[in-house]
């Protein structure tokens, strides 16, 4: 194997902190409450959030809060080789790291005994998808018009050939020797996902964070447009005349 | 409100920071008021509300509702009201106190499918809504074209102190029944009421521009209606 990065300047073409070319939609389906669709480099993504609803079946119903349940799944064609549709244990678990990193910026308590479905489909895989589920998710549960702290935004980091660098592609998540998904809330400055596959120092780890967070930055302001250009749209010279 | 200052937000924006009292869709946290939900923030003596342009109906009690009877059992109809709430309209509130099981069948009054106009008796964050169908114009409703538009969208459809509705029914001639819930009943002539579910449409499009009025006006090709 090669060297992944040359004179600062990485497989891709990219520098070390720069994202991957990057697309956010809202209100994709018509059929869902709350939908989006993200592309971060090849991963696509789309997104769709159905609830608050009844719960079914009533006895999983939690009597002070609403139930959130997240099911991340890869279609059959996301990948070279075909995968089969069954859900994996790796997708089982990123559907939990999803779940626990949309769940605090949540006001569960404004929906009793409900349920929040959240549906996460990769239609197209690439390095560092579990943030781009995330990132996407959280603008779909936006649009779903639920009652949240904050968006939430994610980014990965990682060590490639001894150098921190920003959002991972699938190579460098491969080949790299080390991987950190952070997920943050930004206007509330808190972390909700932060996982590590690899060994860092505590110099790489805290270069790691301050890199995720700029990249977290990055795409937040691409989640606002989003959002402002689905629900805004024309209205936004008129903030002070509307009824 | 007087002096109210709007801007449009999403959820964690900062809205403003001073001593006013949080109304809805805001969390306060120290001085600062973050709104939760994508709308309009609106901020003044009165105190701090965001104003949602989306969401799923929460109900609340004495709103009025327009629900399709879903189930029913020997005490009970169950209500499917748009909400994350199954609704549940209880037979000694249609036939009396004295109403007993098995005298009567429900299904007479009231058969799965038929859509009904009542209002939200009772609701809170412990138990589902229990509904009420006395009053003038609630009950069965047995006439007249659905229209269903987002939840959030309701008080703009309504207009300050209804003028939006009477704007409707005037240049329709076409009779509105509203629910809290989004679901809207249009009864009138064939034309009228196209014309009416066209400019509720409208409304539900451009809910977050100013002058709607002027243009469903202009729409329904009528002048100023008074009031």
């Amino acid at each position: 194997m090669g060297k992944l990065i040359n004179d600062g300047i990485r497989v891709d073409g990219r520098r070390v902190d720069e994202l991957r070319p990057f697309r956010l939609e809202v209100g994709v389906l018509k059929n869902a409450d709350g939908s989006a669709y993200i592309e971060l480099g090849k991963n696509k993504i789309i997104v769709a959030v159905y609830g608050p609803k009844e719960m079914h079946p009533k006895h999983l119903a939690l009597p002070d809060r609403c139930v959130l349940r997240c099911r991340y799944h890869m279609s059959p064609f996301s990948t070279d080789v075909r995968k089969p549709p069954a859900p994996t244990r790796r997708e089982i678990e990123i559907s939990k790291v999803i779940r626990e990193a949309l769940e605090p910026a949540i006001l569960v308590e404004e929906y009793p005994r409900t349920a929040i479905d959240i549906f996460l489909e990769v239609l197209q895989s690439d390095g560092g998808s579990r943030c781009a589920a995330i990132t996407a998710a959280s603008l779909a549960l936006a649009d779903a018009g639920i009652s949240m702290y904050d968006l939430v935004v994610a980014c990965a980091v990682g060590k490639v050939d001894g150098t921190m660098v920003l959002d991972l592609s699938d190579i460098e998540d491969k080949e790299g020797e080390a991987d950190m998904p952070v997920a943050v809330m930004p206007n509330l400055n808190i972390i909700t996902l932060l996982q590590l596959d690899g060994i860092l120092t505590h110099e790489e780890f805290k270069q790691g964070i301050d890199l995720a967070l700029s990249g977290c930055r990055k795409l937040y302001e691409a989640q606002r447009k989003a959002l402002m250009e689905r629900y805004f749209k024309g209205g936004l010279n008129q903030q002070e005349e509307a009824e | 409100m007087p002096d109210v200052k709007r801007k449009y937000v999403i959820p964690g924006d900062l809205i403003t920071e001073g001593n006013y009292r949080p109304l809805a869709n805001v969390v306060k946290r120290g001085n600062k008021f973050y709104a939760t939900r994508i709308g309009l923030a609106e901020f003044g003596q009165e105190g701090v509300r965001v104003i949602p342009l989306t969401g799923p109906y929460i109900p609340k009690v004495d709103d009025l509702v327009i629900g399709k009877i879903v189930d029913y059992s020997a005490f009970v109809w169950e209500v499917d009201i748009n909400s994350c709430f199954m609704a549940y309209l209880p037979a000694k509130n249609v036939y009396g106190k004295n109403f007993t099981p098995g005298q009567e069948s429900l299904v007479k009054k009231f058969d799965i499918g038929d859509l009904i106009a009542a209002v939200i008796a009772a609701f809170d964050r412990t138990r589902d809504p229990i509904l009420s169908v006395s009053g003038p114009g609630l009950g069965k409703i047995t006439k007249g074209e659905v229209v269903k538009i987002a939840p959030t969208k309701v008080p703009r459809l309504i207009g300050k102190k209804g003028s939006m509705i009477r704007t409707i029914e005037a240049g329709t001639g076409c009779k509105l029944t509203i629910g809290q819930n989004g679901v809207i009943v249009v009864v009138g002539r064939p034309e009228g009421v196209i014309k009416a579910v066209k400019a509720i449409k409208l409304i539900e499009e451009e809910a977050h521009l100013a002058d709607l009025t002027k243009k469903v006006q202009a729409m329904l090709g009528i002048k100023e209606v008074g009031g």
